[in-house]
Protein backbone atom coordinates (compact mmCIF):
# COMPACT_ATOMS: atom_id res chain seq x y z
CA UNK A 1 0.00 0.00 0.00
CA UNK A 2 1.35 3.33 -1.16
CA UNK A 3 1.05 6.24 1.40
CA UNK A 4 1.62 9.80 0.88
CA UNK A 5 2.58 12.20 3.37
CA UNK A 6 2.87 16.03 3.37
CA UNK A 7 4.66 18.17 5.57
CA UNK A 8 7.08 14.91 5.58
CA UNK A 9 10.43 16.44 6.47
CA UNK A 10 8.72 18.23 9.71
CA UNK A 11 9.09 16.24 13.37
CA UNK A 12 6.17 14.58 13.45
CA UNK A 13 6.00 14.27 9.51
CA UNK A 14 9.95 12.07 9.37
CA UNK A 15 8.78 9.93 12.72
CA UNK A 16 5.62 9.06 11.22
CA UNK A 17 7.41 8.27 7.43
CA UNK A 18 10.16 6.06 9.15
CA UNK A 19 7.36 4.30 11.29
CA UNK A 20 4.87 3.42 8.09
CA UNK A 21 8.23 2.63 6.00
CA UNK A 22 8.49 -0.07 9.41
CA UNK A 23 5.25 -0.97 9.27
CA UNK A 24 5.62 -2.22 5.32
CA UNK A 25 3.85 1.20 3.53
CA UNK A 26 5.66 2.29 0.72
CA UNK A 27 6.14 5.94 1.76
CA UNK A 28 6.43 9.54 -0.76
CA UNK A 29 6.77 12.65 0.92
CA UNK A 30 6.14 15.93 -0.34
CA UNK A 31 7.48 19.24 1.70
CA UNK A 32 8.45 22.62 0.90
CA UNK A 33 11.97 21.80 3.41
CA UNK A 34 14.43 19.49 2.39
CA UNK A 35 14.80 15.86 4.39
CA UNK A 36 18.85 15.58 4.36
CA UNK A 37 20.08 11.95 4.60
CA UNK A 38 16.06 10.66 4.64
CA UNK A 39 15.77 7.04 4.64
CA UNK A 40 16.42 5.65 0.97
CA UNK A 41 12.94 3.69 0.75
CA UNK A 42 11.11 6.50 0.87
CA UNK A 43 10.61 8.92 -2.03
CA UNK A 44 10.97 12.99 -1.19
CA UNK A 45 9.72 15.82 -3.43
CA UNK A 46 10.40 19.63 -2.46
CA UNK A 47 7.36 20.94 -3.32
CA UNK A 48 4.84 23.12 -2.41
CA UNK A 49 1.01 21.47 -2.00
CA UNK A 50 -0.52 24.34 -3.13
CA UNK A 51 1.45 24.14 -6.49
CA UNK A 52 1.76 22.14 -9.46
CA UNK A 53 4.32 20.42 -8.94
CA UNK A 54 2.79 18.77 -5.64
CA UNK A 55 -0.32 17.77 -7.89
CA UNK A 56 2.24 15.88 -10.44
CA UNK A 57 2.92 13.73 -7.31
CA UNK A 58 -0.29 12.52 -6.66
CA UNK A 59 -1.00 11.98 -10.60
CA UNK A 60 1.95 10.03 -11.25
CA UNK A 61 2.06 8.04 -8.06
CA UNK A 62 -0.96 7.52 -7.55
CA UNK A 63 -1.45 6.90 -3.49
CA UNK A 64 -3.63 4.47 -1.73
CA UNK A 65 -3.41 6.74 1.28
CA UNK A 66 -2.32 10.12 2.10
CA UNK A 67 -1.70 12.09 5.40
CA UNK A 68 -1.78 15.59 5.50
CA UNK A 69 0.60 17.06 8.06
CA UNK A 70 1.69 20.31 6.02
CA UNK A 71 0.13 22.78 8.03
CA UNK A 72 2.44 25.38 9.85
CA UNK A 73 1.96 24.88 13.61
CA UNK A 74 3.96 26.88 15.43
CA UNK A 75 2.96 30.42 16.28
CA UNK A 76 6.12 32.68 15.72
CA UNK A 77 5.26 32.75 11.71
CA UNK A 78 2.78 35.18 11.88
CA UNK A 79 1.93 36.11 8.18
CA UNK A 80 -0.88 35.87 6.14
CA UNK A 81 0.92 32.93 4.12
CA UNK A 82 0.88 30.90 7.18
CA UNK A 83 -3.07 31.34 6.65
CA UNK A 84 -2.79 30.62 3.33
CA UNK A 85 -0.75 27.57 3.83
CA UNK A 86 -3.06 26.19 6.59
CA UNK A 87 -5.80 26.72 4.18
CA UNK A 88 -5.82 26.18 0.98
CA UNK A 89 -2.76 23.45 1.52
CA UNK A 90 -5.57 21.83 2.77
CA UNK A 91 -7.66 22.09 0.22
CA UNK A 92 -5.78 21.35 -2.73
CA UNK A 93 -4.69 18.40 -0.64
CA UNK A 94 -8.53 17.20 -0.48
CA UNK A 95 -8.96 17.83 -4.00
CA UNK A 96 -5.89 16.08 -5.24
CA UNK A 97 -6.88 13.08 -2.71
CA UNK A 98 -10.27 13.16 -4.59
CA UNK A 99 -9.18 13.69 -8.41
CA UNK A 100 -6.19 10.89 -8.25
CA UNK A 101 -8.17 8.34 -6.44
CA UNK A 102 -7.13 8.48 -2.88
CA UNK A 103 -9.25 5.93 -0.78
CA UNK A 104 -8.37 7.20 2.22
CA UNK A 105 -6.97 10.08 4.13
CA UNK A 106 -6.06 11.69 7.62
CA UNK A 107 -5.06 15.46 8.61
CA UNK A 108 -3.23 15.79 11.16
CA UNK A 109 -4.83 18.44 13.71
CA UNK A 110 -4.11 19.48 17.07
CA UNK A 111 -6.45 19.47 20.39
CA UNK A 112 -5.91 23.20 20.89
CA UNK A 113 -8.62 23.53 18.57
CA UNK A 114 -10.84 23.89 21.70
CA UNK A 115 -9.40 26.63 23.25
CA UNK A 116 -8.91 27.13 27.14
CA UNK A 117 -11.44 28.99 29.28
CA UNK A 118 -12.38 29.60 32.85
CA UNK A 119 -15.45 27.26 32.28
CA UNK A 120 -15.21 24.72 29.69
CA UNK A 121 -15.46 21.72 30.66
CA UNK A 122 -12.10 18.80 31.25
CA UNK A 123 -12.09 16.12 28.89
CA UNK A 124 -13.83 17.87 25.42
CA UNK A 125 -15.17 15.26 23.44
CA UNK A 126 -15.05 15.59 19.53
CA UNK A 127 -18.91 17.39 19.05
CA UNK A 128 -17.73 20.27 21.13
CA UNK A 129 -17.22 23.31 18.79
CA UNK A 130 -14.12 25.61 19.17
CA UNK A 131 -15.01 28.16 21.70
CA UNK A 132 -11.67 30.31 21.92
CA UNK A 133 -11.06 31.51 18.59
CA UNK A 134 -12.05 35.54 19.78
CA UNK A 135 -9.09 35.33 22.30
CA UNK A 136 -6.48 33.53 20.48
CA UNK A 137 -7.01 34.68 16.86
CA UNK A 138 -3.41 33.39 16.03
CA UNK A 139 -5.10 30.35 16.07
CA UNK A 140 -8.10 30.68 13.80
CA UNK A 141 -6.50 29.22 10.90
CA UNK A 142 -5.63 25.91 12.60
CA UNK A 143 -9.43 25.82 13.47
CA UNK A 144 -10.53 26.09 9.82
CA UNK A 145 -8.17 23.65 8.96
CA UNK A 146 -9.72 21.61 10.98
CA UNK A 147 -13.42 22.09 10.06
CA UNK A 148 -12.72 22.55 6.67
CA UNK A 149 -10.46 18.90 6.71
CA UNK A 150 -13.53 17.44 8.12
CA UNK A 151 -16.19 18.88 5.23
CA UNK A 152 -14.55 15.95 3.25
CA UNK A 153 -16.37 13.31 5.44
CA UNK A 154 -19.48 14.73 3.57
CA UNK A 155 -18.26 15.70 0.46
CA UNK A 156 -16.38 12.80 -0.51
CA UNK A 157 -18.06 10.11 1.74
CA UNK A 158 -16.06 7.61 -0.20
CA UNK A 159 -12.87 8.37 1.13
CA UNK A 160 -12.44 6.87 4.12
CA UNK A 161 -11.33 10.52 6.35
CA UNK A 162 -10.23 10.71 9.48
CA UNK A 163 -9.13 14.09 11.48
CA UNK A 164 -7.27 13.53 14.31
CA UNK A 165 -6.53 16.46 17.10
CA UNK A 166 -3.37 15.29 18.42
CA UNK A 167 -2.28 16.54 22.09
CA UNK A 168 0.78 18.33 22.53
CA UNK A 169 4.02 16.10 21.30
CA UNK A 170 7.59 16.07 23.34
CA UNK A 171 10.42 13.85 22.75
CA UNK A 172 14.00 14.42 22.01
CA UNK A 173 13.56 16.09 18.80
CA UNK A 174 12.64 19.29 21.43
CA UNK A 175 10.32 20.61 18.63
CA UNK A 176 6.92 21.63 18.66
CA UNK A 177 4.79 24.32 20.98
CA UNK A 178 5.39 22.24 24.45
CA UNK A 179 8.93 21.68 23.85
CA UNK A 180 9.74 25.77 22.72
CA UNK A 181 7.93 26.88 25.77
CA UNK A 182 10.02 24.30 27.40
CA UNK A 183 13.22 25.82 25.52
CA UNK A 184 15.14 27.91 27.93
CA UNK A 185 16.28 27.28 31.89
CA UNK A 186 13.85 29.71 32.91
CA UNK A 187 10.27 28.92 32.08
CA UNK A 188 7.75 31.63 32.74
CA UNK A 189 4.07 31.21 34.52
CA UNK A 190 1.13 32.74 35.29
CA UNK A 191 1.17 33.43 38.56
CA UNK A 192 -2.00 31.60 40.64
CA UNK A 193 -2.86 29.52 37.78
CA UNK A 194 -1.50 25.80 37.00
CA UNK A 195 -3.46 24.31 34.03
CA UNK A 196 -2.99 20.47 33.35
CA UNK A 197 -1.10 20.09 29.96
CA UNK A 198 -2.04 17.04 28.28
CA UNK A 199 0.85 15.78 26.19
CA UNK A 200 2.85 12.45 24.22
CA UNK A 201 5.77 11.50 23.49
CA UNK A 202 6.01 12.23 19.92
CA UNK A 203 7.11 8.40 18.93
CA UNK A 204 3.75 7.53 20.24
CA UNK A 205 2.01 10.12 18.58
CA UNK A 206 3.28 9.27 15.02
CA UNK A 207 2.00 5.80 16.05
CA UNK A 208 -0.92 5.98 16.44
CA UNK A 209 -1.35 8.54 13.21
CA UNK A 210 -0.04 4.78 11.89
CA UNK A 211 -2.34 3.31 13.53
CA UNK A 212 -5.45 5.29 12.37
CA UNK A 213 -4.42 4.93 8.59
CA UNK A 214 -4.67 1.22 9.70
CA UNK A 215 -7.81 0.91 11.12
CA UNK A 216 -9.28 3.48 8.32
CA UNK A 217 -10.87 5.31 10.89
CA UNK A 218 -14.13 7.94 9.53
CA UNK A 219 -14.61 10.87 11.63
CA UNK A 220 -13.13 13.26 14.02
CA UNK A 221 -10.88 11.64 16.86
CA UNK A 222 -9.05 13.43 19.73
CA UNK A 223 -5.31 11.53 20.27
CA UNK A 224 -3.79 11.74 23.28
CA UNK A 225 -1.37 9.89 25.74
CA UNK A 226 -0.89 9.37 29.19
CA UNK A 227 -3.49 11.43 31.92
CA UNK A 228 -2.60 15.60 32.17
CA UNK A 229 -0.12 16.80 34.16
CA UNK A 230 -0.03 20.33 35.82
CA UNK A 231 2.25 22.59 33.82
CA UNK A 232 4.65 23.74 36.59
CA UNK A 233 4.97 19.80 37.29
CA UNK A 234 6.18 19.57 34.01
CA UNK A 235 8.14 22.78 34.45
CA UNK A 236 10.23 21.39 37.02
CA UNK A 237 9.98 17.68 35.51
CA UNK A 238 11.94 19.13 32.50
CA UNK A 239 14.61 20.37 34.69
CA UNK A 240 13.30 23.87 34.43
CA UNK A 241 12.70 26.65 37.05
CA UNK A 242 9.53 27.84 36.87
CA UNK A 243 8.83 31.70 37.21
CA UNK A 244 5.95 33.11 38.24
CA UNK A 245 4.85 36.14 36.95
CA UNK A 246 1.31 38.12 37.24
CA UNK A 247 -0.67 37.89 34.42
CA UNK A 248 -0.29 41.65 33.32
CA UNK A 249 3.69 41.72 33.95
CA UNK A 250 3.44 38.05 32.23
CA UNK A 251 1.93 39.83 29.11
CA UNK A 252 4.44 43.11 29.13
CA UNK A 253 6.86 40.97 29.26
CA UNK A 254 6.61 38.78 26.39
CA UNK A 255 9.57 38.63 23.88
CA UNK A 256 11.34 40.42 26.33
CA UNK A 257 13.56 39.74 29.18
CA UNK A 258 14.62 36.19 27.86
CA UNK A 259 10.93 35.58 27.56
CA UNK A 260 9.12 33.18 24.67
CA UNK A 261 7.28 35.54 21.96
CA UNK A 262 3.77 35.01 22.15
CA UNK A 263 0.57 36.09 21.45
CA UNK A 264 -1.43 37.37 24.17
CA UNK A 265 -3.93 35.04 23.80
CA UNK A 266 -1.75 32.48 24.05
CA UNK A 267 -2.13 33.61 28.13
CA UNK A 268 -5.34 31.76 28.45
CA UNK A 269 -3.12 28.64 27.39
CA UNK A 270 -0.67 28.80 30.48
CA UNK A 271 -4.18 29.80 32.53
CA UNK A 272 -6.87 27.22 31.70
CA UNK A 273 -6.62 23.54 30.66
CA UNK A 274 -6.86 22.37 27.04
CA UNK A 275 -7.72 18.13 27.89
CA UNK A 276 -9.49 15.93 25.05
CA UNK A 277 -11.54 12.72 26.02
CA UNK A 278 -9.70 10.23 23.84
CA UNK A 279 -11.63 7.19 24.91
CA UNK A 280 -13.36 6.63 20.87
CA UNK A 281 -10.15 6.63 19.31
CA UNK A 282 -8.74 4.46 21.80
CA UNK A 283 -11.73 2.19 21.47
CA UNK A 284 -11.58 2.52 17.35
CA UNK A 285 -8.28 1.36 17.21
CA UNK A 286 -6.90 -0.09 20.66
CA UNK A 287 -4.06 2.34 20.66
CA UNK A 288 -1.79 2.14 23.85
CA UNK A 289 1.15 4.73 24.32
CA UNK A 290 4.48 3.71 25.09
CA UNK A 291 5.95 6.32 26.78
CA UNK A 292 4.04 7.47 30.06
CA UNK A 293 3.91 10.92 31.74
CA UNK A 294 7.50 10.71 33.41
CA UNK A 295 9.28 8.80 30.66
CA UNK A 296 8.07 11.11 27.90
CA UNK A 297 8.94 14.41 30.18
CA UNK A 298 12.51 12.49 30.28
CA UNK A 299 13.15 12.00 26.87
CA UNK A 300 12.60 15.65 26.37
CA UNK A 301 14.81 16.37 29.22
CA UNK A 302 17.90 13.93 28.58
CA UNK A 303 18.72 15.59 25.35
CA UNK A 304 21.32 18.60 25.67
CA UNK B 1 1.92 24.61 44.50
CA UNK B 2 1.96 24.55 48.51
CA UNK B 3 5.08 22.47 49.44
CA UNK B 4 7.11 23.84 52.42
CA UNK B 5 4.70 26.01 53.23
CA UNK B 6 2.05 24.38 54.86
CA UNK B 7 2.50 21.49 57.92
CA UNK B 8 1.40 18.11 57.29
CA UNK B 9 -1.76 16.61 59.30
CA UNK B 10 -0.57 12.94 59.70
CA UNK B 11 -4.39 12.16 60.13
CA UNK B 12 -5.28 14.15 57.14
CA UNK B 13 -2.74 12.33 54.76
CA UNK B 14 -3.55 8.50 55.80
CA UNK B 15 -7.16 9.79 55.09
CA UNK B 16 -6.09 11.28 51.47
CA UNK B 17 -4.38 8.09 50.84
CA UNK B 18 -7.24 6.89 51.45
CA UNK B 19 -9.31 7.92 49.16
CA UNK B 20 -10.56 6.04 46.25
CA UNK B 21 -8.44 7.87 43.81
CA UNK B 22 -6.23 6.81 40.68
CA UNK B 23 -3.30 8.95 41.12
CA UNK B 24 -0.53 8.95 38.09
CA UNK B 25 3.60 9.09 38.67
CA UNK B 26 3.49 12.71 39.32
CA UNK B 27 0.16 12.21 42.36
CA UNK B 28 -1.98 13.74 40.00
CA UNK B 29 -5.50 11.93 39.28
CA UNK B 30 -6.99 12.36 35.81
CA UNK B 31 -8.87 14.79 37.12
CA UNK B 32 -6.11 17.54 37.72
CA UNK B 33 -6.32 16.31 41.79
CA UNK B 34 -2.45 16.80 43.46
CA UNK B 35 -2.55 14.21 46.18
CA UNK B 36 -0.07 16.59 48.19
CA UNK B 37 -0.89 19.40 47.34
CA UNK B 38 -4.64 18.40 49.14
CA UNK B 39 -2.61 16.60 51.64
CA UNK B 40 -1.20 19.84 52.60
CA UNK B 41 -4.44 22.33 52.00
CA UNK B 42 -6.73 19.51 53.87
CA UNK B 43 -4.13 20.02 57.26
CA UNK B 44 -4.71 23.46 57.19
CA UNK B 45 -8.28 23.40 56.61
CA UNK B 46 -8.51 20.88 59.48
CA UNK B 47 -7.84 23.44 61.76
CA UNK B 48 -10.47 25.53 60.58
CA UNK B 49 -13.08 22.90 60.78
CA UNK B 50 -12.54 21.05 64.28
CA UNK B 51 -11.45 24.09 66.12
CA UNK B 52 -12.01 27.96 64.69
CA UNK B 53 -15.79 26.37 63.60
CA UNK B 54 -17.72 23.43 64.85
CA UNK B 55 -19.46 21.15 63.04
CA UNK B 56 -22.07 19.23 64.33
CA UNK B 57 -22.41 16.52 61.68
CA UNK B 58 -26.24 14.11 61.48
CA UNK B 59 -26.46 11.10 59.28
CA UNK B 60 -22.87 11.18 57.29
CA UNK B 61 -24.21 7.27 56.24
CA UNK B 62 -27.17 8.92 53.97
CA UNK B 63 -24.06 9.26 51.91
CA UNK B 64 -23.15 6.55 49.40
CA UNK B 65 -19.86 5.11 50.57
CA UNK B 66 -18.77 4.91 47.09
CA UNK B 67 -20.18 5.23 43.82
CA UNK B 68 -21.95 8.21 41.78
CA UNK B 69 -24.36 10.84 44.33
CA UNK B 70 -25.28 14.17 43.74
CA UNK B 71 -24.92 16.01 47.25
CA UNK B 72 -27.86 18.42 47.15
CA UNK B 73 -28.10 21.47 49.66
CA UNK B 74 -28.71 25.09 50.88
CA UNK B 75 -26.70 28.19 50.98
CA UNK B 76 -26.68 29.75 54.58
CA UNK B 77 -24.26 32.39 54.52
CA UNK B 78 -22.34 35.12 52.29
CA UNK B 79 -20.11 33.29 50.77
CA UNK B 80 -19.77 29.33 50.52
CA UNK B 81 -18.71 28.65 53.67
CA UNK B 82 -21.22 25.84 53.62
CA UNK B 83 -19.91 24.17 50.58
CA UNK B 84 -16.04 24.00 52.50
CA UNK B 85 -17.59 22.44 55.62
CA UNK B 86 -19.51 20.06 53.59
CA UNK B 87 -16.20 18.97 52.47
CA UNK B 88 -15.22 18.90 55.32
CA UNK B 89 -17.30 16.50 56.85
CA UNK B 90 -16.46 14.29 53.81
CA UNK B 91 -12.86 14.49 53.96
CA UNK B 92 -12.49 14.64 57.56
CA UNK B 93 -15.74 12.33 58.98
CA UNK B 94 -16.97 10.34 56.78
CA UNK B 95 -15.61 6.34 56.55
CA UNK B 96 -14.34 6.36 54.05
CA UNK B 97 -13.68 9.46 53.95
CA UNK B 98 -14.86 10.99 49.77
CA UNK B 99 -13.65 13.85 48.04
CA UNK B 100 -17.12 16.04 46.58
CA UNK B 101 -16.50 17.51 43.66
CA UNK B 102 -18.49 20.98 44.03
CA UNK B 103 -20.01 22.53 40.90
CA UNK B 104 -18.37 26.55 41.38
CA UNK B 105 -19.09 29.83 39.98
CA UNK B 106 -17.14 30.56 37.04
CA UNK B 107 -15.93 33.76 38.47
CA UNK B 108 -13.68 31.67 40.95
CA UNK B 109 -11.45 30.14 38.07
CA UNK B 110 -10.86 33.36 36.93
CA UNK B 111 -9.12 34.73 40.21
CA UNK B 112 -4.66 33.78 40.07
CA UNK B 113 -4.85 31.98 43.34
CA UNK B 114 -8.45 30.64 43.72
CA UNK B 115 -7.89 28.80 40.26
CA UNK B 116 -5.14 27.27 41.23
CA UNK B 117 -6.27 25.61 44.38
CA UNK B 118 -9.55 24.43 43.14
CA UNK B 119 -8.08 22.75 40.40
CA UNK B 120 -5.82 20.82 42.04
CA UNK B 121 -8.37 19.85 44.63
CA UNK B 122 -10.89 18.63 42.01
CA UNK B 123 -13.42 21.90 41.94
CA UNK B 124 -14.84 22.94 38.74
CA UNK B 125 -16.91 25.71 37.22
CA UNK B 126 -20.55 24.27 37.41
CA UNK B 127 -21.30 23.12 33.93
CA UNK B 128 -23.85 19.84 32.77
CA UNK B 129 -20.98 18.19 30.92
CA UNK B 130 -18.65 18.32 33.71
CA UNK B 131 -20.89 16.86 36.25
CA UNK B 132 -22.00 14.22 34.13
CA UNK B 133 -18.57 12.82 33.67
CA UNK B 134 -17.55 12.66 37.29
CA UNK B 135 -21.39 11.22 37.67
CA UNK B 136 -20.53 8.59 35.69
CA UNK B 137 -16.87 8.13 36.68
CA UNK B 138 -18.47 7.16 39.85
CA UNK B 139 -17.49 10.23 41.86
CA UNK B 140 -19.69 12.51 44.35
CA UNK B 141 -20.69 15.93 43.11
CA UNK B 142 -21.71 18.94 45.28
CA UNK B 143 -24.05 21.40 44.05
CA UNK B 144 -25.95 24.14 45.91
CA UNK B 145 -29.32 24.68 43.33
CA UNK B 146 -29.81 28.14 44.34
CA UNK B 147 -26.22 29.60 43.16
CA UNK B 148 -25.03 33.12 43.68
CA UNK B 149 -29.14 34.05 44.53
CA UNK B 150 -28.51 31.42 47.58
CA UNK B 151 -24.90 32.67 49.12
CA UNK B 152 -26.69 36.54 48.27
CA UNK B 153 -29.03 36.08 51.04
CA UNK B 154 -28.73 38.36 53.63
CA UNK B 155 -28.38 36.66 57.24
CA UNK B 156 -32.34 37.60 58.43
CA UNK B 157 -32.94 35.29 55.41
CA UNK B 158 -30.19 32.41 56.28
CA UNK B 159 -32.48 29.35 56.70
CA UNK B 160 -34.84 30.40 53.79
CA UNK B 161 -34.63 28.58 50.41
CA UNK B 162 -34.51 30.83 47.04
CA UNK B 163 -35.11 29.32 43.71
CA UNK B 164 -33.47 26.16 42.86
CA UNK B 165 -32.19 25.71 39.25
CA UNK B 166 -33.54 21.90 37.73
CA UNK B 167 -30.35 21.09 35.94
CA UNK B 168 -29.05 18.91 39.18
CA UNK B 169 -32.03 16.84 38.47
CA UNK B 170 -32.00 15.93 35.02
CA UNK B 171 -28.78 15.68 35.62
CA UNK B 172 -30.04 12.86 38.20
CA UNK B 173 -32.09 11.50 35.75
CA UNK B 174 -29.73 11.03 32.89
CA UNK B 175 -27.08 9.36 35.22
CA UNK B 176 -29.22 7.43 37.30
CA UNK B 177 -27.40 9.04 40.82
CA UNK B 178 -29.48 9.16 43.92
CA UNK B 179 -29.66 12.23 45.49
CA UNK B 180 -28.37 12.91 49.05
CA UNK B 181 -30.20 16.43 50.53
CA UNK B 182 -28.54 18.30 53.03
CA UNK B 183 -29.42 21.13 55.02
CA UNK B 184 -26.80 23.07 56.87
CA UNK B 185 -27.96 25.99 59.67
CA UNK B 186 -25.80 28.33 60.93
CA UNK B 187 -23.76 30.26 57.89
CA UNK B 188 -25.80 33.68 58.39
CA UNK B 189 -24.47 33.32 61.97
CA UNK B 190 -20.76 33.13 61.09
CA UNK B 191 -21.07 36.02 58.39
CA UNK B 192 -24.24 37.68 59.29
CA UNK B 193 -24.51 39.94 56.09
CA UNK B 194 -26.50 43.03 56.55
CA UNK B 195 -25.97 44.17 52.37
CA UNK B 196 -24.12 43.37 49.30
CA UNK B 197 -22.78 45.60 47.30
CA UNK B 198 -23.34 44.49 43.65
CA UNK B 199 -21.97 47.47 41.16
CA UNK B 200 -18.52 47.46 43.49
CA UNK B 201 -18.41 43.37 43.06
CA UNK B 202 -18.79 43.84 39.04
CA UNK B 203 -15.48 46.27 39.67
CA UNK B 204 -13.83 43.16 41.03
CA UNK B 205 -14.97 40.90 38.57
CA UNK B 206 -17.07 39.17 41.18
CA UNK B 207 -21.16 38.36 41.82
CA UNK B 208 -20.97 41.04 44.34
CA UNK B 209 -19.48 41.83 48.04
CA UNK B 210 -20.99 41.04 51.20
CA UNK B 211 -20.91 43.67 54.20
CA UNK B 212 -21.14 41.66 57.35
CA UNK B 213 -22.36 43.22 60.76
CA UNK B 214 -18.57 44.54 61.36
CA UNK B 215 -17.87 45.79 58.01
CA UNK B 216 -14.93 42.82 57.24
CA UNK B 217 -15.56 39.37 55.67
CA UNK B 218 -14.18 37.90 58.56
CA UNK B 219 -16.31 34.72 59.83
CA UNK B 220 -16.51 34.41 63.34
CA UNK B 221 -16.10 31.44 64.86
CA UNK B 222 -19.36 29.20 64.79
CA UNK B 223 -20.80 26.18 65.42
CA UNK B 224 -22.86 24.77 62.23
CA UNK B 225 -25.32 21.96 61.67
CA UNK B 226 -25.13 19.81 59.19
CA UNK B 227 -27.86 17.23 58.51
CA UNK B 228 -27.79 14.81 55.74
CA UNK B 229 -30.76 12.96 54.73
CA UNK B 230 -31.92 9.41 53.42
CA UNK B 231 -30.57 9.25 49.68
CA UNK B 232 -33.45 10.35 47.28
CA UNK B 233 -34.26 8.21 43.87
CA UNK B 234 -36.14 9.56 41.01
CA UNK B 235 -37.07 7.34 37.97
CA UNK B 236 -36.83 9.08 34.30
CA UNK B 237 -34.78 10.19 31.24
CA UNK B 238 -33.60 13.90 32.46
CA UNK B 239 -35.55 14.79 29.05
CA UNK B 240 -39.05 15.04 31.00
CA UNK B 241 -41.38 17.86 30.03
CA UNK B 242 -40.41 21.29 33.35
CA UNK B 243 -43.30 20.84 34.94
CA UNK B 244 -42.58 17.29 35.70
CA UNK B 245 -39.16 18.34 36.51
CA UNK B 246 -39.82 20.87 38.09
CA UNK B 247 -42.18 18.82 40.44
CA UNK B 248 -39.28 16.59 41.18
CA UNK B 249 -37.02 19.37 42.52
CA UNK B 250 -39.76 20.65 44.65
CA UNK B 251 -39.85 17.72 46.34
CA UNK B 252 -35.83 17.95 46.75
CA UNK B 253 -36.51 21.33 48.06
CA UNK B 254 -39.05 20.22 50.51
CA UNK B 255 -36.68 17.91 52.12
CA UNK B 256 -33.89 20.48 52.29
CA UNK B 257 -36.27 23.06 53.86
CA UNK B 258 -37.47 20.25 56.50
CA UNK B 259 -34.05 19.49 57.18
CA UNK B 260 -33.21 23.35 57.71
CA UNK B 261 -36.14 23.35 60.21
CA UNK B 262 -34.52 20.23 62.15
CA UNK B 263 -30.89 21.88 62.39
CA UNK B 264 -33.05 25.23 63.53
CA UNK B 265 -34.40 23.27 66.23
CA UNK B 266 -31.32 21.46 67.15
CA UNK B 267 -28.98 24.93 66.99
CA UNK B 268 -32.04 26.40 69.97
CA UNK B 269 -31.53 23.18 71.87
CA UNK B 270 -35.31 22.12 71.21
CA UNK B 271 -35.04 18.88 70.19
CA UNK B 272 -31.56 17.02 70.54
CA UNK B 273 -30.18 14.48 67.94
CA UNK B 274 -32.50 11.71 69.24
CA UNK B 275 -35.17 13.39 67.78
CA UNK B 276 -33.77 13.72 64.08
CA UNK B 277 -35.77 12.26 61.22
CA UNK B 278 -33.25 12.34 57.96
Amino acid sequence: MKVLVTGISGTLGRLTAVKLVQHGYEVVGIDRRPWPNAPEEIEIFQADIRKRPAEDVFRTHRPDAAIHMATVTHLVTQSPDRMRVNLYGTRAFIHHCAVYGVKQTVFVGRHTFYGAAADSPLYHTEDEPPMSTHSFPELADLVAADLYAASALWRYPEIATSVLRIVYTLGPSKHGTLASYLHGPNVPLIMGFDPLFQFMHEDDAAEAIVSALAHRLHGIYNVAGPTPVPLSTIVRAAGRRPIPAPEPLFKLGLGRLGLPRLPAGAADHLKYPIVVDSDPFRRATRFTYQYDERETINSFRAVR
Amino acid sequence: MLDNLLPVDPEVAARIEALDLQFNKFGIDPYGIDKNDLIRFVSAFAWLYRYYFKVEVYGLDNVPSRGRALLIGNHSGGVAIDGAMVMGSMLLEAEPPRLPHAMIDKFIHEFPGASQLMSRTGQFTGNPEQAERLLNDERLVLVFPEGARGTAKLAKDADSLVGFGTGFMRLALETKSPIVPFGFVGGGDALPTVANLKRLGRLFGVPYIPVTKWGLLIPKPTRFQLLYGKPMFFEGTGHERDELVCAMVDQVKERIADLIRQGRSLREKEISGEDLVL
